[in-house]
Order: structure tokens, then sequence, then C-alpha cells
């Protein structure tokens, strides 16, 4: 009777499943979307607002080959898992013309290595990951935003110009913080063979234990912190550090910290000085960010984030290599999208054949405060592109087929 | 010298804000045996609430009110929940309150989410407490010096209270003996909603005075339920002093471990919970718990083998099983497929749980070995598909073998969270041995070989390795050894005194449910192509859980219908809605309440009285 029962209930739930499917529009191209929405809405949300108001242009513009265009969004609840599987729903359930977004570096690994076992077009989004385009790359994987890499260089830039000599470096203890910090000291070493390599903290993701933390830093007595903890451990960290005197007479330099999504949740207690990647939404002078950010104001009444502007890039990046391959097939998509040209909000964009990554850049600039709340000033675009690895550094780490 | 000064004194402080929450788990968990899960969503419940209300009161005593009212607040919610929801099950078998507790906490993630938005919330700091002094010329928070004085007063208080009032020396009663309390005629169910409402009140107002210190954020929950869980149980069970001597050591090690270790933070309090109970198996301050009156009400029936129409009914089903991928797409055969590894699992857990009676919380430990062997023996040592699954399950075995060796040392809820710990032991080597595990990168790549590879084929597999599995593992419960294994789960004592050697049976049961966990994950790497320390993480655990307690505990294999039921409903849920949270933690809720038995136990129960009716009829 068991037995019974477990037939009964999982016929149900199969006729749940089959019936589930949405009914199939022929004049319609359709892209599979995949992102953590219940995990880090703080992020996931604004992006959502960027690829649907870039939906709706492009739609409103006759679409893609007088085809509209369908965006079938799923969460992937924080896990790799549930993100294959989700993946697997929109190839095999909804037939999908290609997959993008994502936005955990390993969940874009995983999706990225299921897209190349089924041979389908992914366009990771968010994913900061090296590996993604290097080690882990594959032939159906193109990312958008700029590398874990390719920020820390753009730092190490700046940091290379102060005088400080002796470094210590905070990062939460997973593969994004590690890579960051290893960058970044290669890079600085590189430039400045002064530079000492003082104290590091490698706090839990989520868990920081602040007040220790900032004590431990402060022991090892360095000129400059790097800092790549963000989120809630980032305000903890700046509540106790301010406090506690941490950045008192110290500069600091910090991954991600100027996007909106980090600092606004600041307020008045954002730090000031800080050498930061961002993007300061009121401050851009590229002409194509003033039609993005009257839209999006428009539209939702509220200014965008960064993830806002990656979800628009991203869809608008998806529809440019559908347009451009005028075919649903997967082989003439990644052709169609090597090398490939698109518009964006931070001006125009390459996807480079050799390693699929894009030449978006970052916001580099300090952090001030104005009105009691979080800025960016002394603001310099950085194209992506300068950042990038070499075609040698590409051919020796990317596998080649 | 200054400098250690200082760091052990803001350890302090991190333990006085660990100990606020931890000591109402502690209260709560003495008093009504509950595990109370959801403590941690009243702990954010009270961040967010002291935010809104910090929002609106302002000055000192706005502040101050504020911080109270949250907690208030909070507990007025707590008290609800507890008189709603709670109070129904407290005659379900043991554990069964976690799933409660569980699908409220899921609830309140997404409800946060609803009500406060998705941005962190910074809260204003004390008025009074906004800066430092200096102590030993090193700048120190006021606030922070604030924390400690509070949480010895708090301590005091506590020990008043339960030393020092009747309804104390009621409530120590009932941690004691809950049933000779009720038997003299106190009303139990006020003690223990009174005991629930003040532990929930400490859960709120710890939230509430995190926030001059950090920002509300909807992970806080799931941050601070696992380490006050920890710290409660290195102290010992019920004993708030030590809690309170837990939190403290857990702190200093940490404040003073990192600067030795800095990346020691993400695995010291398992370590030390390890470590503790090992050496002291009731915790610091803990006593030996009195041996549980009977396991009444746990086992609804005798069992029983199938007998024939059972067998005839397993058989069919797994005709129509097998037929499914004649009629359904590639996508509907890989979530077929994902529920078939997950009721192996869900069945190597019941195995443990509902026939040894050893609640295991880090059984997914078992699982993400056997997907971590599988997925290194093919990557690394280029071995087949199938020598990987035999490998991923051959290092789940061992690494229940060698863990199993310590828990069968320990029972009751003891026992369950050493095996938690090893589970986040075995998570953070998988989390920081990059070159062998790729960190949080994982392993991908993890492919079927190409006679397997069709969605179609590898389900077939999966089918014949399952139901093999859940088969064995039933063979086993109706074998002379899974005789012993329930004797010791009915009565330990009456079963050694004939003769059964308790730790090598419940150290074998282990091995042997560990090792089918582990096939189940070894199968599931090659499901979805990918290895992730995810297949390690506490969240597998309650999952397995989950499964288990919603089949039914007192069932031979309700956890196999919990996880066909569990896993499908999420799958679907997740697809869609982006509230799967509220959606699942609601139904779970409603599932608990209505069958408190589990479904097959209720079903049993069910079928049991209409056998009853049936025969009273045929004898008027």
């Amino acid at each position: 009777m068991r037995m019974f029962s477990a037939i009964v209930s999982s016929a149900i739930l199969a006729a749940g499943f089959a019936g589930a499917g949405p009914a199939v529009a022929d004049d319609s191209i359709k892209i599979g979307e995949i992102s953590s929405y219940s995990a880090i809405p703080a992020f996931t949300e604004p992006y959502r607002k960027g690829w649907q108001l870039a939906l709706d242009e492009i739609n409103a513009a006759g679409g893609v080959d007088g085809k509209k265009l369908e965006v079938i969004s799923k969460d992937d609840s924080g896990k790799p898992a549930d993100a294959v599987t989700a993946a697997n729903e929109l190839v095999a359930s909804d037939g999908v013309a290609m997959l993008a977004g994502t936005f955990f570096s390993n969940i874009g690994l995983a999706v990225s290595d299921y897209a190349n076992q089924k041979k389908i077009l992914f366009l990771a989004a968010e994913p900061l990951t090296d590996a993604i385009t290097l080690s882990k790359g594959n032939r159906y994987t193109f990312r958008l935003r700029p590398g874990t890499y390719e920020q820390a260089a753009m730092l190490a830039d700046e940091a290379a110009k102060l005088p400080a000599k002796k470094w210590a470096t905070i990062a939460p203890n997973y593969e994004y913080g590690q890579s960051a910090v290893a960058a970044f000291k290669k890079l600085l070493s590189a430039k400045r063979p002064d530079v000492e390599w003082v104290g590091e903290q490698w706090p839990p993701q989520g868990k920081i234990d602040a007040g220790a933390v900032a004590e431990a830093i402060a022991k090892t007595e360095p000129d400059a912190i790097f800092n790549v903890t963000f989120g809630a451990d980032l305000v903890k960290l700046v509540r106790e550090g301010a406090t506690r005197g941490l950045f008192k007479d110290r500069a600091v330099v910090s991954l991600l910290a100027g996007e909106p999504e980090y600092l606004d949740p600041l307020k008045d207690e954002a730090p000031e000085g800080w050498i930061v990647t961002g993007y300061p939404w009121n401050a851009v002078s590229i002409p194509d960010h003033a039609a993005f950010l009257k839209a999006y104001e428009a539209k939702y009444n509220d200014y965008p984030r960064l993830g806002s502007v990656v979800g628009y890039a991203m869809l608008k990046s998806a529809a440019a290599i559908l347009g451009k391959a005028d075919s649903a097939d997967s082989e003439k998509l990644v052709d169609a999208a090597e090398g490939i040209g698109v518009e964006t909000p931070f001006g125009p964009i390459t996807f480079r054949a050799i390693d699929h990554q894009s030449t978006l850049g970052a916001f580099v600039g300090k952090t001030a405060l104005k009105d009691g709340k979080g800025v960016m000033v002394d603001v310099a675009y950085h194209d992506g592109a300068p950042y990038l690895p070499s075609d040698a550094e590409v051919k020796a780490q990317r596998p080649q087929n | 010298m200054s400098f250690y000064f200082v760091q052990f004194v803001t350890g302090l402080s991190s333990a006085c804000s660990l100990f606020l929450v931890a000591s109402g788990l502690s209260i709560i968990f003495g008093v009504t045996r509950v595990v109370n899960f959801a403590h941690g969503a009243f702990y954010m419940l009270g961040a967010y609430i002291g935010y809104t209300l910090t929002d609106r009161l302002s000055g000192v005593v706005g502040f101050w009110g504020a911080i109270a009212l949250g907690a208030l607040a909070v507990a007025a919610i707590g008290t609800l929940i507890e008189m709603l929801l709670l109070r129904r099950i407290y005659d379900a078998p043991e554990l069964f309150q976690l799933l409660a507790t569980f699908g409220v906490t899921l609830v309140v993630e997404d409800l946060v989410l609803l009500i406060w938005g998705p941005s962190e919330l910074l809260g204003p700091r004390a008025p009074g407490f906004t800066g430092a002094i200096d102590l030993f010329g090193q700048p120190f928070p006021t606030y922070d010096l604030l924390l400690i004085a509070l949480a010895p007063l708090v301590l005091a208080f506590l020990w008043l209270l339960f030393r020092r009032t009747t309804w104390g020396v009621l409530v120590r009663a009932a941690t004691q003996d809950r049933e000779m309390v009720a038997a003299l005629g106190v009303n139990q169910k006020w003690l223990f909603t009174s005991v629930f409402a003040l532990g929930v009140f400490l859960a709120g107002l710890g939230g509430a005075l995190e926030l001059p210190r950090e920002a509300a954020n909807h992970t806080m929950d799931l941050q601070v339920i696992t380490e006050a869980l920890v710290v409660v149980v290195i102290g010992g069970l019920g004993s708030v002093p030590g809690t309170f001597l837990a939190a403290i050591i857990v702190s200093e090690l940490n404040a003073f471990g990192i600067l030795v270790f800095p990346k020691i933070s993400i695995v010291l309090v398992f370590l030390v919970m390890a470590i503790v109970l090992i050496v002291r198996p009731w915790g610091l301050l803990g006593r030996a718990e009195a041996a549980a009156r009977a396991a009444s009400g746990m086992v609804l029936s005798r069992w029983r083998p199938l007998r024939a129409e059972g067998r005839l009914f397993a058989v069919l089903a797994l005709a129509v099983a097998a037929l499914l991928p004649l009629v359904a797409g590639s996508y509907l055969v890989g979530v077929a497929t994902e529920v078939l590894i997950f009721m192996l699992y869900a069945a190597s857990l019941h195995f443990l749980l509902a026939g040894g009676g050893l609640a295991s919380f880090g059984h997914a430990a078992y699982f993400g070995l056997g997907s971590y062997g599988a997925a290194i023996a093919l990557k690394a040592c280029g071995l087949g598909m199938e020598t990987a699954i035999v490998a991923g399950t051959v290092l789940g075995l061992v690494g229940a073998l060698v863990f199993g060796w310590f828990c069968v040392r320990l029972s009751g809820v003891y026992f369950a969270m050493l095996t938690l710990a090893f589970a986040q032991i075995a998570w953070s080597i998988a989390y920081q041995w990059t070159d062998v595990t790729g960190g949080d990168n994982g392993i991908i790549g993890v492919w079927p070989s190409a006679w397997a590879a069709s969605p179609a084929r590898f389900y077939w597999l999966t089918l014949a390795l399952s139901a093999g599995g859940i088969a064995l593992l039933r063979a086993i419960t109706f074998s002379p050894f899974g005789y012993a294994l329930r004797a010791l789960r009915d009565s330990t004592l009456r079963a050694e005194t004939i003769g059964i050697e308790r730790r090598r049976v419940q150290w074998m049961g282990f091995v042997i449910a560990g090792a089918f966990a582990a096939l189940a994950g070894a199968l599931y790497a090659f499901l979805k192509g990918s290895v992730f320390p995810d297949n390690i993480s506490i969240s597998l655990s309650i999952d397995g859980l989950v499964m288990v307690l919603l089949g039914g505990v007192g069932t031979v294999s309700g956890g196999i219908v919990g996880a066909a039921i569990y896993r499908s409903l999420s799958i679907w849920v997740i697809s869609h809605t982006d509230y799967s949270k509220l959606v699942l933690g609601a139904l779970i809720v409603l599932l608990v309440v209505l069958f408190p038995k589990g479904l097959v136990g209720a079903f049993e129960a069910w079928r049991s009285v209409r056998t009853l009716a049936g025969l009273h009829r045929q004898n008027p």
C-alpha cells in the first residue's frame, strides 16, 4: 500500500510537471534566464529590472528579425544543482535558443559546463570568476562582466600610485576573495617591488567577526588595506573599523564597494576616500548612459544599480547575437557571438573571440559623502580591454579545442 | 600586551551577543525538547522590527524603547506560533517539531523579503554609545562594553528566575521529568508557552541589539542558528551557565585563532564542538539525559516485511517507473532521476533514524563524500563512470566508518550534533582544499559514460541502483541485524541485557546508512555533471530530515514517500515562483498540523482503523 500511495502521488506530480509547460508561441524567440533571485535579491532585483527594460525596448522596436523576444526566467535559489535543473527545464522542456544570467561564480561554472555538454550558448552575466573564461572556459560560454582579475588590476594601478608600502588584506574566505587577493598582490608587487604584505584576514562570507578582524589587522600596522568583503560583512567591517580607528590615516582600496548595491546601505556612515570599483550612476558622462538612465527612471521611478546595467547589457547582447546569427542553431550562435560588438550604457563593447570575455569595463573612483549618502568622486571609466589577458596568456590557460 | 587585552575584550563582546541568542534556544530546548530551528528567524525578526521602530522613534528613550518593543513583538509572534502550531504536535515523535520550526523559518525568510525589501537596512547607532573609549591606548567601542555588561545581567536574571521563583522551580522540574510534572497537576501548556515566549524574547532582543553593530539583512537567521545551536550543545543542553561559558570559549578561540590561522573561523566552532563532545559527551556543564520514559507513540504498528499484496505493488510501481522515459520528455525524466536519487538518500537516513533511532543532523556528509569521491575518481584519477560510482560509495563508507565510530558513543541530540560537526568539518575541507576539490568552484565536467549519457538511460541506471538500494535497506531492516538495531532503539537497557552490543551494532547501522547515502551522492554528481560543497551542506542534511519526518518516522519506509513528494514539490515550486520558500514553508507547516505522524504514518493509521472497524463489523 505504501508503494501504491507513492505511485499515485508521483503520478499526480508528474501530471503537474507535464502540464506545466508554457504554451509555445511560434513567432517568438525564447531566451532562458537563470539567476539567484531568492538568494541575493539586493543584486538580482535591479538586475531583473534591467533586462526587463531592455526586453521592452527590443520588442517595441520590432523584436529580433521580426520575431518577438521572450525571456523565461528561473530562480536557482543560490544552488548550483538547482541551477542545472532549471537549465535543463529551459533547454529540454521550454526549447530556449540560448541560456543567460547567473550570479554566483560556482553557479555560473555549473551552467557553463551544462551548456558545453548540451551544446547550447550560455551568456554568463554576473559571475566574476576568471575560471569561466580561462581555465574552465568552453566554446559555448561567454561572459559579460569584467572578471575578478580585471577589477583587481584596475585597483592595483591606482594602489601603485599611493605612497603606502605595508599592505594588509581582508577578503571573504572563498574563491572570489582568494583570487582577488592573489591577483592584487601579484600585480601590485610587480609594479611596486618595495611593497610588503604584512597581514591578511579571511573571515567566512556573511559571518565576519568584525571587531576581532579589525583589531587583528590593526595589529599588523599596515599603511594601507585591500578589502574584498562586501554586503552585510562590509557594513559590519566599516562600523567596527570606524569606531576602532582602523581606517584612520590609512589608505583603503576596496573591490566592488562603490556599487550602489553595497555603498547605499551604509548611508551617512559610508567611508570617505576609499579607492573603489563601482557604478556612480548619477555621475556617468557616457552618452549612451543618459538614455538608459532616463528610460530606467521613467519605467521604475528608481535609480539603476550596477545590476540593472548588467541585466540591460546582457539582454542587448543576447538580442545582438540572435540577430546576427539569424538562426537558433547553437553553432551559428556561437560563431556569431565571437567578436560581436554591442552597444551598452557604458558604450560599445566586444565579446573577444579568443576567450569569450566582453570588454565591458568598470568605474574606478573614490568614495565620498554627499548629502548624507555615499557617492563616488574622481570617477574614471576603465574600458575592460587593456586589462584582459594577452592572447599568449589565454592560450596558456584556456583549454584549446 | 595591551593588544591582547583589547582582543580579549573584543572576543568577550562577541561572546555576549552570541549568548543572548543562544540562551533562549537553550531554555526552550531544556524544557520543551524542541530543537527550535526558527530561533534564527526570530532573531532576524527582532532586528527588522527593531529597525522599523528605531526608524520611527527617536531619542534615547525612543531607541531603547524600540529595542524593547521589538523584542516584545517578536515574543508575541513566537507565543502565537507556539499556541497555534507547536502545541498541536508536542506528542508527535521526537524531532517532528524541528520540521514545523523549519517550515516557519522558510516562511519568515520570504515574509521579511516581502515586507522589508531586499536591501540591507542600517539602523542608527545606540544614543550615548556611538563612539569609543580609550582602552590601554586602543580605541574600543563603548557599545561593545555595554553588551559585555548586559550579558551577565541576563545570565543573573535567568538564574534568579529559575532558582528563586515558583515558576522557575516548575520549569526545572519539567526539564528533568515532564510527565511527572504533568502528573502532579501542573498546567504544562502554559508552562511551555511561557518558556517558549521567554526564549523567543531573548532571540528577538539579541537580534534588535545587533542593530548598532550590523545592518539587518535576510541571511542573519541562518548565520546565527547553527552557531547558537553549537554553543548550546557545547555548554550542555538546558544549562544556561554552560551556554555562557561555551559562548566565551568559542568567541575567544576565534578572536585569538585568527591571529595564527586567519582562515580558521569557517570551521572553528564545529571543531570545538567535536572535541568537546568526544571528551565530554554531555557538553561542558550538561548532565546525562535521563533515560527516555518509553518510545511510546513512536511506532504505530509492528513492522512487517511486505506481504504478497505489497510485493505486487512494489513490482508494479517499478514497472510503471521503468516505462516513464517512453512517455515523458527529457526534462521530466531528469526530474524523476533526481527524485529517485533523493528517495535513496532519504531511505538511507530513514534506516538510521527510524530503524536505529539515531537522528543524524549531518547525513549530507556521506552524500557529499559520495559525490566528491566519484568526481575525483573520474576527473583526477581518470577512472570510468562505473568505477567512479563505486569509488564514491567506498569513500562515503570509509567516512561513515571513521565519523560513526565517534558518533555512536553519544546519544540523542548530542549524537545529532556530533554528526553535524563532522559534516561541517567535511564541508569545510571540501570548501578549502582547492587543489583537490576545487573549493567552492567545485568540480565540473562529471558526466556519465557514453552508454548511460542519454537522460533515459541514466534514469534506468538510477532506477536500478536506487530501487536495489532501497530493497537492500529493507532486507537489512528485517534481518537479524535490523532487529538488533531496533531493539536498541526501543530499549537500550533491555537490548544490552540480552547480549546485543550497542556500539558495534549502531556503528554498523551508521556505516550502512552512510554507504547508501554515498551511492546516492555519486549518482547525483553524474546527474548534475558537477560537484560543489553544497552537496555536503547543512541545508542538504536538513532536507534529508524533512523528507524522513514528512514521510513518517514510525514507518518502515515512509522516507521514500516523503522524499518523492518533497523533492518533486520543491523543484516544481522553485521553477514556478520566486517565493518558493514561502510556499514550501507554508506547505510544511500545513502538513505537520494535518499529519503529525507523517504522511505514510497517517495513511497507515487510517488503514488500521479501517481494518479494526471491519473486524468489529464481522464480530458484532
